[in-house]
């Protein structure tokens, strides 16, 4: 019972950071209908600038979230602006190519400038290198960060989503994107405005992965980044919450899997689930099945 | 003698039931009109009749050479091989592919060669191949498309996208043709040449035919009986002459029209 | 069974056998040496793997994201056998045997997957394809992530000549055929084609096993000539490589992923010199080609022999009807 509630407990820290990843892909996909696989690399990007931050500028923990929050929210916005706005009428396929291509770009990019090489997160200070015991549960306090600033950031995002007029604005343009732009709605700010909000949470993921696992590289974005699109398939694509709860899902599904079974399959495990929840429920959790109208 | 019998079909979506008890009977050979306001459910009970929506409750049954064939909750390919063919009101042509693509297409379900005669171009592939050629002319001729076969559906005027629609369903070689709204969007002569052309094919085919329309003049002109929908329900039955001075009717829907018709 | 009176298509044949002897030719007189052969079988497998994910993608009109997943499949089928009983018999037994395991496993997840649309399908195969990479990872017939080493190489300049025509010829009957006119119908409106009587399951279905068959063969070509398979050569980025054959030379253009393999592998033998930045260059050329042209270098045209005469008329294409 114990090692179940550990495992609750770490795949929890887990999903936090696949929840904030999938948000992004969730928001982007409700909004223009694009896979964007560039968005893990988004995410290895926000690690690498956390890096940087961190053992360059011996920045503390925050200061560094929040450079790297802002650097990839600009990277989101200029990737959006020259590769996927002029595509907007072109076939799906095409877009998708183009986002393989960006994200390729991005990864080898990165490649070049710091090598292949796995670079080591610098070690933590104070508070945060000590660990809680509830009973025989570890908490590390890095496992506490992650959570607080997931939720922080996914309320912050509920917010501007559900309250503000660009939230608003979102929302309409996911609909009906023609009927917004006749309502007056700037639809390319718009659009850009998802792309740095989703670049701006997976930038954070990126820098809290580095503190959880150590380790960071620049492939590093290709599988979270995949699973984080199982996740919002989970929940049901274009649906905010329902990427949090697919995060947290496959989050905590990976680490029993890796806990109780055979960690090589884990991966394997999370893409049997995207299949089976395809067949049974291509909607996803939260979504609605809707038909074409004939 | 019935082809198409159906039975209280009802057709619900979440709450709202679009289809409510609806019962028809079309007789071998008999042209008939169905009618209503718009969102009276006359495409949804389209719909049901080709399978791509299952029905909530009701029967409908297809009575071909005294074989009765069960067609609710049917997939459409299987509904259209039965013998039921339709056109669509929002046009569906294959609009990137060639007008005796179109037709072809169409008359995959009784080609006569295999796969392999197909991937290895036998002779049994090549004269089956030239018999649907014939033929895809022979159809596209009667509404003068034969000159047209190697334009793509997309480069066709509004019109002739139109009888288009109506060949490629003829191509399925159907008892049974369902036209939806076929003369929408056309000038008042294409609209007379078109009912012209429907009366035509009904006799030349031997064809049962199902029609929805919203211009009077087409449905009071050729129909023989019409079926009047409002709100789900069937408020009217009977020929153009019984629906004309149905006070139901004419409070339901009619009313101008009438007048004018 | 074959037809071969008209007089065109005895050229066909001519021009084929010719093409077979000369490079065959060449290759005895060592002007083809073995750098040269290297890029000639990955351009014939590439066409083997862009033509068949061109009838499930874009003909059929399904999107794709796992071929390589077949492809590996086809691959450590005939590895395993060959490595066992060494001998040409059992290289071909290998191939088909792989072809249709390929087909198979094509079936299994065909049937259920295909009831999706788009994007779902497309992360559906992708994730189909990951799974499979990760049982090879941990099997012990497939040693794992070490991989196999095969020391016989039966895949020749024959060989891959006949199963590069064999599926260029035998796909583009299919799509010549009614058959492949459903199928086509089913890309263009899934609903209408229904209506007319097509079962697009079917045809959904029908389109996935051949692809999966062919992409097993081009495995099976690529595992017993270049000497050793893991699973990491068979991941996501080789199914995107696949694809981005097929987008290139235009989605529905058997032509054009014949061209894009040529030209793909000219680039990529360019971009050696630069191992750097090569992905990098690879990154952008793709990201440029589909900003200035994203149906592919033919749209869904065929190159005929006639445009051959005036290959200007490519660029003319640009206006053409293309979607």
């Amino acid at each position: 019972m114990e090692q179940f509630l550990q495992q609750i407990v770490n795949g929890i820290s887990l999903g936090s950071i696949y929840a904030l990843i999938a948000l992004g892909y969730t928001m982007v996909y409700g909004i223009i209908k694009l896979i964007n696989f560039a968005h893990g690399d988004i995410y290895m990007l926000g690690a690498y600038i956390g890096y940087f931050c961190m053992t360059h500028f011996h920045l503390g923990v925050i200061p560094s979230l929040l450079i790297a929050m802002a650097i990839c929210t600009l990277l989101g916005v200029i990737i959006e602006r020259i590769a996927y706005k002029p595509l907007r009428n072109a076939t799906r396929i095409a877009v998708l190519i183009t986002a393989i291509g960006v994200s390729l770009f991005l990864e080898y990019g990165t490649m070049f400038f710091v090598t292949a090489n796995v670079r080591s997160y610098p070690p933590l200070k104070g508070i945060l290198t000590q660990s809680f015991k509830l009973g025989n549960i570890v908490i590390t306090a890095q496992q506490i960060l992650i959570v607080c600033i997931t939720v922080i950031l996914m309320v912050f995002l509920q917010f501007i989503v559900k309250y503000t007029r660009i939230g608003k604005a979102m929302r309409a343009v996911s609909l009906d994107r023609d009927a917004a732009e006749l309502m007056g709605i700037n639809v390319d700010n718009t659009i850009s405005f998802t792309f740095a909000l989703g670049s701006a949470l997976a930038g954070a993921a990126g820098i809290l992965v580095g503190i959880y696992y150590n380790s960071i590289n620049p492939l590093m974005g290709i599988l979270p980044g995949l699973k984080a699109f199982v996740a919002a398939v989970f929940g049901g694509i274009g649906i905010i919450p329902g990427a949090m709860i697919g995060g947290y899902f496959i989050g905590t599904v990976e680490v029993m899997v890796a806990g109780y079974g055979n960690s090589m399959f884990k991966d394997a495990v999370v893409f049997a689930i995207l299949i089976l929840i395809l067949i049974v429920k291509p909607s996803g959790l939260l979504g609605k099945e809707t038909k074409e109208k004939v | 003698m019935p082809i198409l019998t159906v039975n209280k079909l009802t057709k619900s979506f979440g709450g709202l039931t679009a289809v409510s008890n609806v019962s028809m009977e079309l007789n071998h050979g008999e042209l008939v009109g169905l009618i209503g306001p718009n969102g009276a459910g006359k495409t949804t009970v389209f719909n049901m009749l080709t399978g791509i929506y299952t029905p909530s409750s009701g029967n409908i049954t297809l009575s071909i050479d005294g074989r009765d064939i069960r067609l609710n909750g049917k997939k459409p390919y299987k509904i259209c091989k039965a013998g039921v063919a339709r056109t669509f009101q929002n046009i569906r042509l294959f609009k990137d592919l060639t007008v005796l693509d179109n037709v072809r297409i169409s008359m995959h379900k009784n080609i006569k060669y295999g796969l392999l005669h197909g991937m290895f171009h036998s002779r049994l592939h090549s004269d089956e191949e030239k018999r649907l050629l014939d033929k895809s002319i022979e159809l596209l001729s009667i509404l003068k498309l034969d000159h047209k076969k190697d334009e793509l559906a997309k480069n066709l005027p509004y019109g002739e996208q139109r009888h288009l629609e109506i060949v490629r369903a003829l191509a399925t070689e159907p008892s049974l043709l369902l036209l939806d709204e076929p003369a929408a969007g056309m000038n008042p002569a294409e609209t007379a040449k078109l009912t012209e052309v429907i009366g035509w094919i009904r006799k030349h085919f031997n064809l049962t035919i199902l029609l929805i329309e919203h211009d009077m003049s087409v449905v009071m002109k050729i129909c023989e009986r019409i079926y009047v929908l409002d709100y789900g329900i069937v408020i009217a039955e009977g020929s153009p002459d019984e629906i004309k001075s149905n006070q139901r009717v004419i409070k339901a829907y009619l009313g101008e029209d009438m007048r004018n018709a | 069974m074959k037809k071969l009176a008209d007089i065109k298509g005895i050229k066909k044949w001519v021009a084929l056998l010719l093409t077979y002897a000369v490079v065959q030719l060449l290759v005895s007189l060592n002007i083809i040496n073995d750098y040269i052969m290297a890029t000639l079988t990955t351009i014939c497998i590439n066409i083997i793997l862009a033509v068949s994910l061109n009838l499930i993608t874009g003909f059929t009109g399904q999107f794709s994201l796992g071929h390589a997943g077949f492809m590996s499949i086809g691959a450590y089928t005939c590895a395993i056998i060959i490595m066992r009983y060494p001998s040409p018999v059992s290289f071909i037994t290998g191939l088909f045997l792989g072809a249709i395991f390929a087909a198979l496993l094509g079936f299994i997840v065909g049937l259920p997957t295909l009831r999706l649309r788009g994007d779902y399908l497309a992360i559906a195969t992708l994730g189909m394809a990951e799974i499979i990479r990760i049982v090879f990872l941990n099997l012990d017939i497939t040693n794992g992530a070490a991989g196999l080493f095969i020391e016989v190489q039966y895949t020749n300049w024959l060989w891959l000549f006949i199963f590069t025509t064999g599926t260029v010829i035998l796909i583009t009957n299919f799509i010549n055929s009614s058959h492949g006119r459903a199928c086509i119908s089913i890309r263009e409106d899934e609903i209408a084609a229904e209506a007319m009587g097509i079962n697009t399951t079917k045809y959904k279905v029908i389109a996935f096993i051949i692809g999966a068959f062919c992409a097993g063969i081009a495995g099976a070509l690529y595992a017993s000539y270049f000497y050793f398979i893991k699973p990491d050569l068979f991941g996501f980025l080789k199914s995107i490589d696949i694809l981005v054959i097929v987008v290139l030379g235009g989605l529905g253009s058997i032509s054009g992923s014949i061209l894009a393999a040529f030209l793909l592998a000219l680039i990529s033998s360019l971009l050696q010199s630069f191992p750097e930045i090569r992905m990098v260059i690879y990154a952008v050329l793709l990201i440029v080609i589909m900003l200035f042209r994203p149906q592919g270098i033919m749209g869904s045209k065929e190159l005929s022999l006639s445009a051959f005469k005036s290959l200007g008329g490519i660029f003319e294409r640009r206006n053409g009807g293309e979607r």
